[in-house]
């Protein structure tokens, strides 16, 4: 590696934890210091006066805001994301499980649509302007359009309510239960995230492919009496794949904010249908901490897509400022 | 049909920019309308525009009014039958397409607005003011666009106006990142330096010489973003934060009947193929312009 890709590294790093330490202010600023009573929300519209004053002092709402920001961050740091106003319950303890099953859920979506995207590309390509390569091509154009949620009910619609009744429309755990013990509830949750993310990562595939396959290189490979099988998997997508891997790091950093809906479509137990209760209930504290979770995920996976994006593409590497 | 067009069309006066400014969006356009996509993509958005408009014209009942017990099937007196509280599911799904395609062209202007400044200011400024415009961009790009919306909400509860301005600030810096990049290529331009050369003023420059050459871009983000927000306000009344009851909204209307799923389909089919179709249209459409913008690009190079 050169001090040159170092100096960038090191850069791009520098600015994904301003990025970071500015989404945190957004955060709290949009939430805590917007003319709302906290106080009164929580406790509702018949609260003492003695009451509400001992809930301000206790969540510091009688300090400034810059104070309350500073109490919040350092919290971050020991560990703490707050109260729940809703349950009384350290924001921690209300996350940990749900956290656990929104991460599976992702992950699982993940790990199938990405192989599958790619050869669904790899396929598109190869049957160029034939019949499977437009079929594919148009249905992928006309899912990428959908809103995740009208995926989401579509399935419902069709796998668990009026023509087969497959899977459970909506997702019963107990307390305690991870999704990963009952995985019928993961089904059409992954399968609605999978439908959502293949579309953007195959037409991707699809296009660097065609490319690719037009290349001298691959020509040489043909001429030189290789079989179509080494030609396409060993020369071919090796060489195509890096736009396929930014866009699925894209649609990995786009999932976090898809599972909001996702998840309350299906009622499944994670962090999407907590932040929606939670927004029901104006539970400012659980709102705030799931809001920095997934823009910091997000921040994340994006710095990860742009240094790998660096290590994959020779020319970056040397061309990186 | 249409790969004869491109080079003719592009052939003329490619260094004019007097004639080439108003001329970008309307050759842009003129070639997207010959697609086939792009005209099936028109035909669904206007059918859909005109149930919107004209749909409470037409409907057979109020869409407040109880017509028949709840979650009754469909009858001659109910087309497709009754909703969760016994009120006539079509008429409040003709009803129900106004709000949704208002919001969503109203939350596009504004945000495409907001984002075509900040994306020309910043690549006409450079340096500093660039670099401080961009990094506040990715600030808003950490957060998912409805996680911003319920952010607010959680904080001043539900109000029509405050997602409107949610939608409008997240769509901005996605817009602000791809203005900004079509204007570095122009800013270099001869008639940009000649501009500054007579001493024309920075916002003369930036939208009297810089927006006329980056409309083939901005027409597709003004379609991305259309796509986007429609299925954004949708998704925000579904989940209870939009428009609120006893209004008549294809996102409410799924949220009020999904519970019942089981029993009347119809309440939560309807709406959902509605906002699926619509968006099906705008993307087409979107798909031609983009098609057509790349040809013309393609076109003037060679």
């Amino acid at each position: 590696m050169s001090s040159r890709t170092a100096k960038f590294i090191a850069k791009r790093l520098a600015l994904g934890l301003l990025t970071l330490f500015l989404v945190s202010v957004v955060v709290f600023f949009a939430t805590q210091a917007l003319p709302a009573n906290a106080a009164q929300a929580i406790l509702g519209k018949t609260a003492t006066p003695a009451a509400l004053k001992a809930l301000s002092a206790k969540l510091h709402l009688d300090e400034s805001v810059f104070s309350q920001y500073w109490h919040w961050l350092t919290g971050i740091f020991h560990g703490s994301l707050g109260t729940s106003a809703a349950t009384q319950q350290a924001v921690t303890h209300v996350l940990g499980s749900r956290l656990l099953n929104s991460a599976f859920l992702v992950l699982i979506s993940a790990v199938i649509a990405i192989p599958l995207s790619i050869g669904l590309g790899v396929l598109m390509a190869m049957k160029r302007d034939k019949t499977a390569d437009h079929t594919l091509s148009t249905s992928t154009l006309l899912v990428a359009s959908l809103p995740e949620f009208v995926i989401a009910i579509a399935l419902v619609l069709i796998l668990s309510t009026s023509v087969f009744h497959v899977f459970p429309a909506v997702s019963l755990l107990g307390p305690g239960q991870h999704a990963w013990n009952k995985p019928s509830i993961v089904v059409l949750p992954a399968l609605t995230l999978i439908l959502a993310v293949t579309p953007y990562i195959s037409r991707i595939m699809r296009g660097s492919m065609i490319e690719v396959l037009e290349s001298d290189y691959v020509t040489m490979a043909r001429l030189k009496g290789l079989s179509e099988r080494a030609v396409i998997w060993r020369h071919a997508v090796p060489n195509a794949i890096v736009p396929a891997i930014q866009v699925s790091a894209l649609q990995l950093a786009w999932m976090a904010g898809g599972v909001i809906v996702v998840e309350f479509v299906f009622d499944y137990p994670g962090t999407g249908t907590l932040l929606i209760n939670s927004v029901t209930e104006r539970d400012v504290p659980v709102v705030q901490a799931i809001a920095l979770i997934i823009a910091a995920v997000y921040v994340v996976v994006n710095l990860l897509a742009d240094l790998s994006t660096i290590m994959l593409t020779p020319r970056l590497r040397t061309a990186a400022r | 049909m249409t790969t004869e067009a491109i080079p003719l069309e592009t052939a003329v006066e490619p260094l004019a920019p007097p004639s080439l400014r108003q001329r970008q969006w309307i050759q842009v356009l003129r070639v997207a309308s010959r697609l086939t996509r792009t005209r099936i993509g028109l035909a669904i958005v206007t059918l859909m525009v005109l149930i919107a408009i004209f749909g409470p014209v037409v409907a057979p009942h109020s869409p407040t009014e109880f017509v028949a017990l709840p979650n009754t099937g469909p009858s001659g007196h109910a087309l497709f039958g009754a909703d969760y509280i016994g009120r006539d599911i079509f008429s409040r799904f003709l009803y129900g397409g106004r709000t949704v395609i208002g919001l969503a062209v109203l939350t596009t202007a504004l945000g495409v607005s907001l984002g075509v400044l900040v994306g020309l200011t910043a690549a006409y400024s450079s340096g500093i003011v660039d670099e401080v415009l961009m990094r506040i961009c990715d600030v808003f790009l950490a957060f998912p666009q409805i996680l911003f919306a319920l952010l607010l909400v959680a904080a001043l509860g539900p109000k029509l106006w405050l997602l409107v301005l949610a939608i409008a600030i997240t769509h901005a810096p996605r817009v602000a990142r791809v203005m900004r990049g079509a204007a570095l290529q122009v800013v270099e331009r001869d008639f940009v330096k000649a501009a500054e050369a007579v001493g024309e003023k920075r916002r003369r420059i930036v939208l009297g010489e810089l927006l006329p050459n980056v409309t083939s871009p901005l027409l597709v983000e003004i379609g991305l973003r259309l796509t986007y927000s429609i299925g954004l306000v949708a998704a925000l009344s579904f989940l209870g934060f939009g428009i609120q009851p006893p209004n008549a909204d294809w996102g409410l209307m799924i949220f009020e009947n999904r519970l019942s799923i089981t029993v009347q389909p119809w309440g939560v089919l309807l709406p959902v193929l509605a906002i699926g179709v619509l968006t099906i249209g705008t993307n087409l459409v979107t798909d031609g312009i983009a098609r057509a913008a790349i040809g013309l690009d393609r076109g003037s190079e060679s």
